[in-house]
């Protein structure tokens, strides 16, 4: 596919992803709506042009896999997982409501295509680093790929896992830090600032690069780069806007887990649509 | 069921880290599944040898039990059998939230390995005194909870625990403790042993207090009372059966456990007792205390858990029942 036509595709499956998890969390009333639209494009790039998959067979031995460490972007993840062909796009009306198969924080027990239990922030961090090292064990060509949230990164366990990941050499582990900037209580600067994040991941042996998380062929050229970094982990910073395509939650902390009314599930579909 | 024990309860030579090693060494020679992860205390568990053995299948994480239980979980994910081992202090407080989530809650089948046990920490003193990891385990769901009596037990156990899918925390003495079990003793999970037949009292222990049972069922005997003594070494799932038999037989039930009173044995068997068969009972165990440094022995007649406690209680109970 020439670049220009995969970048549209890429970005029309990123829309498609916001359309799908809007709807899901409009489904039930509320959910985690701006971490969720955050990691669209990351996943439109992921589940569309990088990972070894086959949804016909999803326990595929040598499959890519992922761990969403940032368990309630749930929403989005499955949203992914539908699109890609996992389920019926039907099935995530049923989120958060009683008896589903999709609970707000990903669950490896309910949801096809999930590759593990998250939602207690910082143990994807460890639970990737497992897998990944299970793949070098196994001699897979595979690889894990993680999703962390920044203000996850205050969680202590998050850099005990890429001491971990560095030690053991885990070049098949690609990391994002999806940075919006916004935690539950406000900013993560006034919070507890992440200073210099690149200095502090560099400094901890990995490979890593800060771009824009809305720009699929950034993304995507950059995951490729990532695949081919020998002897280290990779974690490539997004920045990204909370919120993302729908005006009434960008660079909103309280959108972390909002009320979706039909009127603005009507506005938001209508703002994603006019997305660039 | 076939139980087969000593005469005399004595300290044999033969530690449980070695026999926990050797164990785990032969398992791992006939399937390629079995993981040893470890924190920082690989010799301190006499596990080098395992390392030695199967150097690709040992990681040594460095000092990160949060991290541990996670690749651990993650290594399950992908068919792996880890026994991840650290004091069982560490295990049971500072990992709870990775083995909760990452493990128990995500359906892995990782076993936990907790040493160190109650007064058996000694001279690493009150910080490192697990009296509360029996009770914090038992209350996660779907997790099975065992404490190896002896060595013996331990090395047929260990394979019994390698094939059950599912998370187990095994509470595991480190160093030397009473040889109880003679060649030919069948352990089931889930199934207590009866030591000593008696009509009196019955007495359910684990762990060290175990041992001390049996003392305490001859030093009763000596006084015309006559001990039913059970050893309990899976907390979870309990043997039901057996607590309601022994409680019927003998109408008063002593526990014995190296462990708070509360959540774990004395527990357990209370909550069975009052909802099958009430039964009049005394708890010895630690009574809402911290631990503290000392060796072994000061430290079971200072938390009275030995057999001149078990008597004691024994004998309480017996005058409050008349």
């Amino acid at each position: 596919m020439k670049s220009e036509n995969k970048a549209r595709f890429l970005r029309r499956k990123a829309k498609e992803i916001r359309i799908l998890t809007l709807r899901a969390i409009a489904s039930v009333g509320i959910g985690h709506i701006g971490g969720s639209l955050s990691i669209a494009d990351l996943l439109a790039v992921l589940y569309f042009d990088i990972m070894n998959i086959d949804p016909s067979d999803p326990e595929k031995i040598n499959r890519d896999k992922i761990v969403l460490s940032k368990g309630h972007a749930g929403p989005a993840l499955y949203s992914a997982l539908a699109l890609r062909g996992y389920f019926d796009s039907s099935c995530l009306e049923t989120l958060n409501k009683p008896g589903t198969k999709f609970p707000s924080h990903c669950d490896m027990r309910l949801t096809n295509g999930i590759d593990m239990t998250t939602g207690s922030l910082g143990q994807g961090a460890s639970t990737a680093c497992g897998l990944a090292l299970a793949q070098k064990i196994d001699k897979l060509q595979s690889h894990t790929f993680l999703i962390l949230g920044d203000g996850e990164c205050q969680e202590g366990q998050v850099w005990e896992a890429l001491m971990f990941a560095a030690h053991h050499k885990l070049d098949n582990l690609i990391a994002f830090i999806d940075y919006n900037g916004l935690q539950i209580d406000g900013p993560t600067d006034d919070i507890c600032s992440l200073g210099d994040i690149n200095a502090k991941l560099t400094s901890f042996g990995c490979f890593t690069k800060t771009i824009n998380g809305h720009d699929v062929s950034e993304i995507s050229v950059t995951v490729n780069e990532a695949l081919t970094n020998r002897g280290k982990p990779s974690v490539i910073v997004i920045k990204t806007t909370k919120g993302k395509g729908v005006s009434l939650f960008e660079n909103n902390a309280s959108s972390h887990n909002a009320v979706v009314t039909s009127e603005i599930l009507r506005q938001g579909l209508h703002d994603i649509e006019a997305m660039s | 069921m076939s139980v087969n024990i000593y005469d005399k309860i004595k300290i044999k030579d033969n530690e449980m880290r070695f026999a926990f090693c050797e164990s785990l060494i032969d398992l791992a020679s006939r399937d390629e599944r079995i993981m040893l992860l470890d924190c920082d205390l690989m010799s301190a568990m006499g596990t080098i040898p395992f390392k030695e053995r199967f150097p690709e299948r040992v990681i040594d994480c460095g000092i990160q039990e949060a991290n541990m239980f996670g690749i651990a979980a993650g290594l399950s994910a992908s068919g792996k059998i880890p026994f991840a081992h650290t004091f069982g202090v560490f295990a049971s407080r500072r990992a709870l939230d990775q083995i909760f989530m990452s493990c128990a809650y995500a359906g892995q089948n990782v076993k936990i390995v907790g040493s160190d046990p109650g007064i058996c920490a000694a001279l690493n003193g009150g910080t490192h005194m697990a009296f509360d990891d029996l009770g914090i385990m038992r209350n996660i769901p779907e997790m099975t909870v065992i404490e190896p009596t002896d060595t013996l037990m331990l090395r047929e156990l260990m394979p019994v625990i390698a094939k059950k899918h599912g998370c187990v925390y095994m509470r595991l003495v480190r160093r030397k403790c009473e040889s109880i079990y003679r060649k030919g003793t069948v352990f089931t999970l889930g199934k207590a042993n009866v030591l000593r037949d008696g009509i009196d009292v019955g007495i359910i222990a684990m762990g060290y207090c175990v041992g001390q049972s049996l003392i305490a069922a001859d030093l009763l005997k000596g006084k015309g009372i006559s001990a039913r003594v059970v050893d309990m070494f899976t907390l979870k799932p309990a043997d039901r059966e057996e607590t309601i038999r022994t409680a019927k037989k003998t109408g008063v039930i002593i526990t014995a456990e190296n462990h708070q009173i509360n959540n774990a044995l004395g527990s357990t068997v209370a909550e069975i007792l009052a909802e099958e068969c009430p039964t009049p009972m005394v708890r010895v165990g630690v009574h809402d205390m911290f631990g503290e440094v000392g060796e072994r022995d000061y430290l079971a007649e200072r938390f009275e858990l030995n057999a001149d406690a078990i008597v004691k209680a024994a004998l309480r109970a017996l005058e409050r029942n008349k």
